[in-house]
């Protein structure tokens, strides 16, 4: 991803364009979703092989992984493009509101691109179309084989704009590719764009892996792998693909996570039937044990300040969340509801912790503060588990199974997201059954 | 012939779910012999009478009599075969989440072989692994599969 890959920012933000009339209010559910209309981008004519149907598709194309992009948030209706009026290049130039209006559009997209000289340029515009005004204006240059990422990159300025939050769209989610009967199940470290697009296997399957975590300043990965079946916990870099394993222990490290600043991972390494926390600074080496409990200590996530630590153990009798300093100092148990908790993993904007719960034969996704009050669940299911927070703490990603009959028959893996609101709960496209997903930081900050 | 063992498979794990929940008001569920797997179905022999296998309950990691009973059979066997090396390989079922249960099938494991220790076999012979619920025996979604999954099987070292 190292790929030349730079953004031009022409117009500046337009700041003078004080309060404008669309907001999306996205803290309650989307029940009302605001109209979108996004146009086609106009491709310039002056263009390198113009002619070509590639070239002259790209602008729609483009504008297609816009909308899909919206469409998934919940929080907007793109409108259908049979009902546009203005041509494209005009709707960019100067839009006339009324006919936008008349479809019930509340923001409207426009744009143009020119691809000349191996180089895409792309300009965008958000318009508020009841205020008449502008919002925003864009234009990017980068290689053409980049379009993609633009579009995604254009989808997170608009959702900044009208949400007032980040965005999530040019973002990546690495998963476990599951593959094979369940007795004989293959497993394969898997990553692709948030949208399903770009999949590409960074494993081969002859050695078990699970519970991929991406560090959330680069791209650097941490996993379990059973190579040479000693399970273990290894760093992966997804650029060169260059494997290690994390320290030296005398027995099977697992559940690992990297600290907010990428520098440490935090895992946990069992050892003659009890499983304890341990840190490992990736640059000193230096290992810190953290809990010491005759019982299971595991799943272990820092908080995005790094000062707190929440975790998993069954140090009452059944698992349970609690939360620690950083130092492994002042242990707490914050979960107290009716039930099992487990994998409880920090949202980024530090307020809140998701977790599994299982009560009454079902499996439930839900968010609790990070004292333990204010319990919520998300969604109620046969078996679901292994939540991960998108980069802008909206969202969680988890995966999802079936009950399975006789020899496995009718058993299927999928990734699903669900809002913290607890609308929108929507099955991601993958190529295979999948696992274990862990959701990227904005690869563009 | 085989209906009927599965029959009587099922009935065992009804009667013992139903005792289990009879008596689970107030208690932490799972005693240490509420939901165990007591049927013969995916049992296999390191030598005649020696049973491979022994089972757990739903989150424990307690060995019951009958585990017991196939742990010291185990031990007599490999001192009987002092080149035996063997690896205990810990399971769980699918109704946990993943990482908890590479921990339990890690503690299950380790019970076994604790057990195999105070029998007299030196710790040196025997390795221990957790496969977590990545390796059901069983892949149907029923009690009588999850009771068969919670396991630890023993097998010789290569």
């Amino acid at each position: 991803m190292k790929k030349i890959f730079y953004i031009l920012i022409i117009f500046l933000f337009k700041f003078n364009i004080a309060y404008s009339l669309i907001e999306v209010d996205i803290t309650r559910g989307n029940l009302d979703p605001l109209p979108i209309a996004v146009s086609p981008l106009h491709v310039d004519p002056q263009s390198d092989n113009y002619q070509d149907v590639k070239t002259k598709e790209l602008g729609a194309l483009i504008s297609s992984v816009v909308e899909k992009n919206f469409k998934s948030t919940g929080l907007f209706n793109p409108l259908n493009k049979d009902a546009f009026v203005q041509k494209p290049d005009i709707a960019h130039l100067k839009p006339r509101f009324e006919d936008w209006r008349l479809i019930t559009a509340q923001a409207l997209v426009t744009g143009k691109l020119l691809l000349k000289d191996e180089k895409l340029k792309i300009e965008f515009r958000l318009w508020d179309v009841a205020a008449n005004k502008e919002m925003i204006a864009l234009a990017f240059t980068t290689t053409p084989s980049n379009w993609r990422r633009v579009a995604h990159i254009i989808s997170d300025k608009i959702y900044e704009r009208l949400t007032g939050e980040s965005g999530y769209f040019d973002t990546r989610i690495i998963y476990v590719s599951e593959t094979g009967p369940r007795t004989q199940r293959v497993k394969k470290l898997a990553i692709m764009d948030q949208d399903g697009e770009n999949t590409k296997y960074l494993t081969l399957g002859n050695e078990l892996v699970l519970t991929p975590r991406f560090n959330p300043t680069n791209q650097l990965v941490t996993y379990l792998s059973y190579f040479r079946n000693l399970p273990r916990v290894y760093l992966l870099d997804i650029e060169t693909g260059i494997q290690e394993v994390v320290g030296n222990f005398p027995g099977m490290t697992f559940a690992p996570r990297f600290s907010p600043d990428g520098k440490k991972i935090i895992m946990s390494f069992a050892k003659n039937g009890n499983s304890d926390i341990y840190t490992m600074d990736l640059e000193s080496r230096l290992v810190e044990k953290l809990t010491e409990d005759s019982s299971i200590d595991t799943s272990p996530s820092y908080s995005p300040d790094g000062k707190y630590i929440t975790f998993n153990s069954d140090r009452s009798g059944l698992q349970q969340i609690y939360t620690m300093k950083s130092d492994g100092a002042g242990v707490k148990r914050i979960s107290f509801g009716d039930g099992l908790y487990g994998t409880p993993v920090w949202s980024p904007r530090g307020d809140l912790i998701a977790f599994t719960k299982v009560k009454g034969g079902k499996f439930y996704i839900g968010v609790m503060r990070s004292d333990g009050s204010g319990e919520r669940l998300l969604t109620e299911n046969f078996y679901q588990e292994a939540p991960s927070w998108s980069p802008n703490g909206r969202l969680l990603v988890f995966y999802r199974e079936t009950k399975a009959g006789k020899d496995g028959a009718g058993f299927t893996a999928k990734l699903w997201s669900i809002d913290i609101t607890g609308y929108n709960e929507r099955q991601l496209k993958t190529e295979t059954d999948a696992s274990d997903p862990s959701w990227s930081s904005l690869l563009s900050k | 012939m085989k209906f009927n063992k599965k029959l009587t498979n099922l009935l065992i794990i009804l009667i013992s779910t139903l005792a289990l929940s009879a008596c689970s008001t107030g208690k932490k569920s799972g005693g240490p012999s509420g939901d165990v797997y007591t049927g013969k179905a995916t049992i296999e022999y390191l030598a005649t009478g020696v049973k491979d296998r022994v089972f757990f309950a739903t989150n424990r990691s307690a060995l019951t009599t009958a585990s017991r009973d196939t742990l010291r059979k185990q031990a007599s066997w490999m001192r009987k075969n002092k080149k035996l090396n063997v690896v205990l390989e810990g399971h769980g079922d699918e109704r946990g989440t993943r990482e908890y249960n590479l921990a339990l099938a890690e503690k299950r494991a380790n019970a076994a072989r604790d057990y195999l220790l105070t029998y007299g076999i030196s710790g040196k012979r025997i390795s221990v692994i957790s496969y977590g619920k990545e390796k059901p025996v069983n892949s149907a979604s029923t009690p009588l599969a999850w009771s068969q999954n919670r396991r630890s099987v023993t097998v010789k070292a290569k």
